[in-house]
């Protein structure tokens, strides 16, 4: 029987308190005045598919890991790209085989729940990589602008019985219209909750999850995890209905990071095997115009895996944005002036990006075959000043390694979304410089000998026409709680 | 071993245009202003040139690329003329363009004019371009300053020196070069300042605040050269002589490789030791008289204090606070304000470098002048810390 092999999670560093969110706009939303906890938002360098990468790169920490790999699927509801494989550009990112059957899943909340019983249906050449990941807009005001979270996460399965294996799945169809968005809409419109949850949660789920325990021959009282992402009243309602425990109910995070669209489930599925004891069922649930049920029961090696970031460690790291005005401009809610400097056409030449895709999304570097001289970008004559080797240099991928500052600027000249624009030189730990923007560090963070990672973010936004650049950015370490 | 171009080319002439934020003025006409200066100076009319060379940097900026706008402008006699451009070094390779050629023997009077309309973007700073169709897809959207600014926290990483520290050196070059523009008339900044609002300034790119960075500016300068036997045929009896001209392109070390320190410009050390080689200098701090160096942010200016070989390594801060490269120090730089104060019209300022040179060489520098130089020294860094072009020439008096 097939099971899951690994996971990961991303969560953006950025969180935006509620109270933040109740003081901009409780006038229009007294209830917002009210709410607690924070939610995940995207810096403005990051979307789902960057957030994808990120996750999945988490699921898959080894070269041998992605050599497994050889179907990608891409589950969101707001891809950048409408038209251009969303998931072979986080193939190439990943740097996986490009033997690799690529694939976007969309159009519901329940797409990467769908993917996954797919994937773990399939007999497949080799292992299935989930990725999952969406960051919605929601109108300012609105209740799902402080419900909504920004996030992703990535599992991958395999014909093995992996970490947790599959038992039982059973999936329900219907066409229950809780909230809906048109294709070129940029926020859901949703409808009454009551009626949502009364004749859409407690009625459909229940009887999707008895129908499955029935099938598996499995009693309810059983179930260790309820991985079931609604909030946690309407949760414990169809539980008891199915006569799941209460304590098997997985958190939803609400309080930490909001729900964070199709990749929630994954997340939350994420939480419950962090915890998971071996020979314990999972029940995974997804929803959206219909239902999806897995159950999975955790193996003997779920206690040796350990994540390369666990979602604690992911909620953990974290910095406060205390601009609610910027978080709309990075929502692309307020026309803010960024002056004349932010007209820089940034037209991308496809020609170029193609030939140099390998050193661009996959960011690789060129090792000198004589002198082993490690250089960004790959040069046809190795730059070590003894040494001018012309020919192939041999591909090193830098993504996964380590850097340190050199040296960096804070720029308040150069346009960016965020100012300051913060970039420096970075020195690898492999040799090597690149001359490369920053992520995620905030104002006089930034200290020469600081060691960063890199994170696949986007570049550029081409709005002339309708294009994104991405590329890799040197980012903090820290793992840790950050304050603001 | 070639035997280089020391006293093969003279300068016969040399004008400058008034430098600044020259709303009234186009290129041709900042072009014509140096252009009449310089023939009344050399003595020449135009149908004497036998070729000319121009400068400029931003061809996007209304010059255009090719050389018509200068044969055009100037009306320039049917001869060859060729449009030359490297970064910041544009206004110094005008000159190497024409220098050679009368070094050659291919002609015996040449013009080299750089120009540079940069106040027609309708924003400060300079404006925004492509790096390159590869370049754009993973370099930083970086600006000049920002990309100047990376000397900075890795010249205090370097030498174990305070920020805050090194800002207060970074702020006394920007206060010499306003001493200094005062006297300077066709200067674009002439107003004195003090560091204290040099170090309170609005940050631009740390740790470089904005009185740590030049001006933008309009504005031309021009060169007529020829050769010493030329020079003497017209009744010159002394002349300001090419001592060396010598000019380093980065290779992709600095960008690409990890033992680069981002504290020091590689290419300037190698520019300038070759050019003290081809002008025969052992010991340019005892040799040369002056000199106006890229001081395109204040960082750069205390860096090349040890690049070109001045301050020891680490010692440039204590110097500058010193006042050794005040106008009355032992090495005066930037007497005429420098890219910082007279401005920076990019195509132009290798040639306005030389114009101070030249004047202070011939005592004509009027207020500024300083007593009995001899050897002057300019240096451009063209591009970025990262990938650059580095100029390196020596002019000194020569009699006929």
């Amino acid at each position: 029987m097939s099971g899951i092999q690994s996971w990961g999670v991303c969560i953006p560093r950025l969180r935006l308190s509620r109270k933040t969110i109740g003081a901009a706009m409780g006038w229009v939303n007294p209830s917002l005045k009210t709410a607690r906890g924070e939610r995940s938002i995207c810096n403005w360098d990051e979307d789902s598919l960057t957030m994808a990468v990120e996750a999945a790169r988490c699921a898959l920490p080894s070269r041998a890991a992605r050599d497994s790999v050889s179907t990608v699927m891409l589950a969101s509801t707001t891809l950048p790209f409408a038209d251009r494989s969303n998931s072979t550009v986080l193939a190439s990112a990943l740097s996986l085989d490009d033997s690799a059957l690529t694939l976007d899943v969309t159009g519901s909340q329940r797409s990467a729940t769908a993917a996954l019983a797919q994937a773990l249906s399939s007999s497949g050449r080799g292992h299935t990589l989930v990725a999952a990941a969406d960051r919605r807009l929601a109108r300012p005001g609105s209740d799902q602008e402080s419900s909504y979270g920004h996030g992703g996460a990535a599992i991958v399965v395999g014909a093995d019985e992996g970490v947790a294996e599959l038992i039982a799945q059973h999936h329900r169809a219907a066409d229950f219209v809780d909230h809906h968005r048109l294709t070129d809409s940029p926020f859901d419109y949703s409808l009454e909750e009551r009626w949502v949850r009364e004749a859409g949660w407690q009625t459909l789920v229940p009887d999707t999850l008895q129908a499955l325990l029935t099938n598996a021959q499995i009693a309810s009282k059983d179930i260790a995890h309820l991985v079931i992402d609604a909030p946690p009243a309407l949760a414990r309602k169809i539980a008891s209905l199915a006569g799941i425990s209460e304590n098997a109910l997985v958190d939803n995070l609400a309080a930490q990071c909001g729900q964070t669209g199709v990749g929630h489930p994954l997340l939350m599925l994420a939480s419950a095997l962090e915890r998971a004891k071996a020979g314990e069922l999972v029940l995974l649930v997804g929803f959206g115009q219909g239902v999806d049920a897995l159950l999975f029961r955790a193996t003997a090696k779920i206690g040796s895996h350990k994540p390369s970031r666990s979602v604690v460690e992911a909620l953990g790291d974290r910095r406060e944005e205390t601009e609610y005005t910027r978080f709309l401009s990075h929502c692309g809610l307020l026309p803010v002036e960024f002056g004349m400097r932010a007209e820089r056409d940034s037209r991308t030449a496809q020609t170029v990006a193609w030939r140099r895709h390998e050193d661009i999304y996959a960011f690789t570097g060129g090792r000198c075959t004589q002198c082993g001289t490690v250089q960004f970008p790959r040069a046809r004559v190795c730059v070590a000043p003894a040494c001018r080797q012309a020919g192939e240099q041999e591909p090193i991928p830098l993504a996964e390694k380590t850097a340190r500052i050199k040296t960096f600027t804070e720029d308040w000249l150069a346009f960016s979304p965020r100012p300051p624009l913060v970039y420096g030189n970075v020195a690898f730990a492999v040799g090597g410089n690149a001359f490369i923007e920053f992520a995620d560090f905030a104002p006089s963070e930034a200290k020469v000998n600081d060691e960063v990672r890199f994170v696949f973010r986007l570049k550029d936004i081409d709005r002339t026409r309708g294009f994104r650049r991405y590329f890799w950015k040197a980012a903090p370490m820290n793992s840790a709680a950050v304050g603001s | 071993m070639a035997s280089g171009i020391r006293d093969k080319v003279v300068i016969l002439g040399m004008g400058c245009a008034r430098f600044g934020e020259r709303w009234d003025c186009g290129p041709d006409d900042l072009m014509l202003e140096a252009f009449e200066e310089a023939t009344r100076d050399a003595g020449i009319e135009r149908d004497q040139l036998e070729a000319a060379w121009l400068g400029v940097f931003y061809d996007e900026q209304s010059v255009s690329k090719s050389a018509l706008s200068l044969a055009m402008t100037l009306r320039l006699p049917q001869i060859p003329v060729s449009r030359v451009e490297n970064l910041c070094a544009t206004g110094t390779e005008a000159l190497r363009g024409a220098a050679y050629a009368v070094a050659s023997g291919a002609c015996d009077i040449a013009l080299a004019m750089g120009v540079e309309k940069l106040k027609d973007t309708g924003f400060g700073g300079l404006p925004e371009r492509t790096k390159g169709t590869f370049e754009d897809l993973w370099q930083p959207g970086f600006t000049p300053p920002g990309a100047f600014a990376q000397l900075g926290a890795a010249y205090a990483a370097k030498h174990g020196i305070a920020i805050d520290e090194l800002r207060r050196a970074m702020a006394h070059v920007s206060v010499k070069s306003h001493a200094n523009a005062l006297h300077a008339p066709k200067a674009h900044l002439r107003k004195a300042i003090t560091s204290d609002q040099v170090l309170s300034a609005p940050m631009i790119a740390y740790p470089l605040g904005v009185l740590d960075c030049c001006g933008v500016s309009d504005g031309a300068a021009c060169a007529i050269v020829t050769t010493p036997e030329m020079a003497k045929s017209l009744g010159r009896r002394d002349a300001v002589a090419i001592k060396a001209m010598q000019l380093v392109a980065s290779n992709g070390y600095e960008l690409s490789h990890a033992d680069w320190d981002g504290a020091h410009t590689p290419t300037t050390r190698r520019a300038a030791t070759r050019a003290y080689a081809e002008a025969g200098v052992k010991d340019p701090s005892r040799e040369v008289s002056l000199m106006e160096v890229h001081d395109c942010f204040s960082i750069t200016e205390l860096v090349l204090m040890e690049d070109l070989g001045f301050s020891a390594e680490g010692r440039a801060p204590t110097d500058i606070l010193d006042g050794r490269y005040d106008r009355d120090g032992r090495n005066p730089c930037q007497t005429d304000g420098g890219l910082k104060c007279f401005g920076h019209p990019v195509g132009a300022s290798g040639l306005r470098m030389v114009y101070e040179v030249y004047n202070q060489l011939l005592g004509r520098a009027g207020e500024r002048q300083l007593p009995s130089p001899s050897l002057g020294l300019t240096h451009n860094l063209g591009g970025i810390p990262n990938r650059n072009i580095a100029s390196v020439s020596l002019f000194g008096l020569k009699t006929l």
